[in-house]
């Protein structure tokens, strides 16, 4: 994986410095809290309900053992003992004093780390698919150009003060695991006709109060200019959206506006005025960060056997592990979704055991999932028990991935200063009702999602089953959704109809199941069973 | 305008800013001021006749004043660019970096502070207005 070298350090660090300086000046009076709001969102700490929360940017979702273990490190010595992973892939820390954020951030420096750009208006950290590098099924590691675009755009002087905040993600496979379509700018890595490898675009994607899926704004872009074609974009939202509703200032919406057409048409025009400029990053420093990310040394044929008698591990194996692109090797995901858990929640006990697993299993490397998961991309086969057997002793080792239980939830009014409900409570009650492990791998592949409002970190939009929470007349009050995908078959979840208290969701959620169950034809998912017969039949179960 | 900071060696331009609607209407001003949410284009074909673009700052959030002193100064315009209205500290070292050379904030700013924020950071990622070499040039020589 990449590493810094003396010039990303100096920058993260005089970053560091800024910020100490900065918070000095807030703490002294020197600057009032709207001044210092949108440096310390920048620098990733936000102003909860009870704290500071700190989110620390993970880019691209990859990470290292040392780089855990300091994540575990700060849990114990500045939070509460844990941490919590995120729908973009990042750490947040929940109990964060604002005048310890400077030395945090110190310390994250020390293992190349950082929390720029984590939130705020500007360009977020990137997330990218949690198996490249891994995967069966990609056409090359999508890392090098995460790692290219996330230096172009830390601390790009024209766009640090954009309209609302921009999110980018980069994929190089059919399948899509990292909610492409859902991004304000999305890179899919293709061939063209005469197999020369680029990027198809997607731009004016997003979820929040007004969900649009992106539309492809170019079939393909050659890789070298994708710096450029970047700009483009940036610019033409940052000087035509509107600056007088925080509501419609994301980059959809002005892609609504404009229509599709006129958008792209545009961004061509500023992409051959960016080109004359020559800010594109040139092919030697692609190169040097490639190297970076060269396969690990993979032993050539260790034994594809794997010892299934115990029918526990045998579980796991198929549920959790994956298809590697190197022969006896796998891709193993570890669930953050035990049964009477906080999705996404990891303990710095726990963090510390995945930091050695990845060191002595996984060639050091270590990722994190929108799922709100962890995975270690390249384990050896033979390895798999010794493996599981200490996830297993360290509660790592529950089987759900893509299951009813592997819920995806916002922090939500527990912790949350936006929230209109709470998240993790009705996460625990669904997978209570759900924790049979026949009657899960019965339903199969079912993904739920829960956001505490309407601004959709939960992805409720892009859930098989969503849920949105909302404040009715005082009360928390759920809005149940169907049909939605952050998969590459991208689609927006409908509402059912009218809400539930916490108790009542739970039980229309398990009637939709129901339903699926009575109507669904050999190999259909949940999700395609409801697409072929429609919201009716749900509607009736749920209200008739 | 007593706040008046300059990163420049000629003279001050003291020739009051129109406002583009009116430099438009064949004004023979050189000096011209851009509101938020102007484009700045419309100005390129006059660069040469102009001395002091002044870009205005509704609200120290409101990033389109980056773009705009971006776009002028890629079409080559070298004459004065000036940030005005709620320019603070914090932001000063990006619109150096855009293409502002002068700075005409509301509040005064801290001569200490602003010499620590323009020297913070000694590398940068991307080009931009400014002369400061991208760490990629720097790499690969």
């Amino acid at each position: 994986m990449y590493r810094y070298d003396q010039y990303d350090q100096a920058i993260v660090d005089a970053r560091v410095e800024e910020f100490r300086e900065q918070t000095a000046r807030r703490i002294a009076g020197a600057m009032n809290d709207d001044q210092f709001k949108p440096l310390r969102l920048k620098n990733g700490l936000y102003l909860q309900l009870h704290a500071y929360m700190l989110r620390v940017a993970i880019p691209y979702g990859t990470l290292d053992g040392r780089q855990m273990r300091k994540l575990a490190d700060i849990a114990r010595r500045y939070d509460r003992g844990y941490g919590h992973f995120t729908t973009r892939q990042n750490l947040q820390y929940n109990w964060i004093k604002l005048e310890e954020a400077p030395d945090i951030l110190a310390e994250l420096a020390t293992v190349e780390m950082h929390a720029i750009q984590t939130s705020g208006e500007s360009i977020r950290n990137l997330s990218a698919d949690q198996y490249a590098g891994a995967a069966a099924d990609e056409i090359c590691d999508p890392r090098p150009w995460a790692e290219l675009l996330r230096q172009a755009t830390t601390f790009h002087p024209e766009f640090s003060y954009l309209p609302r905040k921009f999110k980018i993600a980069v994929i190089a496979a059919q399948e899509d695991r990292a909610a492409l379509r859902w991004h304000d700018f999305a890179l899919r890595i293709v061939k063209n006709d005469v197999g020369e490898q680029g990027f198809e675009v997607y731009a004016g994607g997003g979820m929040g109060r007004t969900p649009i899926i992106a539309y492809q704004i170019r079939e393909f872009l050659p890789f070298a200019q994708i710096f450029s074609y970047l700009q483009a974009v940036l610019r033409v939202w940052n000087t035509h959206a509107r600056r007088d509703n925080i509501h419609k200032q994301r980059m959809k919406i002005l892609v609504h506006e404009l229509g599709e057409e006129e958008f792209r048409r545009q961004v061509e025009e500023g992409f051959q005025h960016f080109l004359t400029l020559q800010t594109d990053f040139p092919q030697a420093e692609y190169d040097r960060i490639a190297a970076y990310f060269a396969p690990p040394p993979f032993e050539t044929g260790p034994s594809a056997e794997i010892d299934r008698s115990d029918p526990e591990f045998a579980l796991w194996v198929d549920r959790q592990t994956v298809a590697h692109k190197a022969p006896g090797y796998a891709i193993v995901n570890i669930s953050l979704k035990p049964i009477t858990g906080i999705p996404g929640d990891i303990s710095a006990e726990q963090m510390d055991i995945v930091a050695d697993l990845a060191e002595r299993y996984s060639f050091d490397e270590i990722r994190a999932t929108h799922a709100q998961n962890l995975v270690l991309p390249h384990v050896r086969k033979a390895d798999l028990h010794a493996l599981w057997q200490v996830l297993d002793a360290a509660g790592l080792a529950s089987v759900n991935l893509d299951l009813v239980t592997d819920i995806i939830a916002c922090p939500g009014l527990d912790y949350c200063s936006l929230a209109n409900a709470r998240s993790i409570p009705l996460a625990q009650k669904i997978a209570a009702r759900f924790a049979d492990m026949d009657r899960q791998l019965e339903l199969g592949e079912l993904k739920i999602k829960i956001s505490g409002c309407i601004n959709a970190c939960g992805h409720h939009h892009a859930g098989h089953i969503g849920i949105l929470g909302v404040d009715r007349k005082g009360t928390e009050n759920y809005q149940l959704l169907l049909g939605g995908s952050g998969a590459e078959d991208t689609s927006q979840a409908k509402i059912t109809g009218p809400g539930f208290d916490e108790d009542g969701v739970v039980d229309a959620l398990e009637k939709a199941t129901n339903v699926y169950l009575r109507e669904r034809q050999p190999g259909e998912r949940f999700l395609d069973t409801y697409r072929r017969v429609g919201m009716d039949p749900f509607k009736e179960a749920i209200y008739g | 305008m007593d706040n008046l900071l300059r990163f420049r060696d000629d003279e001050a331009h003291d020739e009051p800013a129109v406002s583009i609607d009116a430099f438009l209407g064949q004004s023979n001003a050189t000096s011209v001021r851009i509101e938020a949410g102007e484009d700045a284009r419309q100005l390129i074909p006059f660069l040469d006749r102009l001395a002091l673009v002044e870009i205005d700052f509704p609200r120290f959030r409101d990033g389109r004043g980056y773009s705009s002193a971006r776009i002028l100064r890629e079409a080559g315009y070298k004459g004065e660019i000036r940030a005005s209205g709620d320019v603070l500290v914090d932001q000063m070292l990006f619109m150096r970096r855009c293409g502002f050379d002068s700075f005409a904030p509301a509040a005064p700013i801290d001569e200490a502070a602003l010499e620590a924020a323009l020297a913070r950071f000694d590398y940068v990622y991307q080009n931009a207005a400014d002369d400061a070499v991208p760490v990629w040039k720097l790499r690969h020589g």
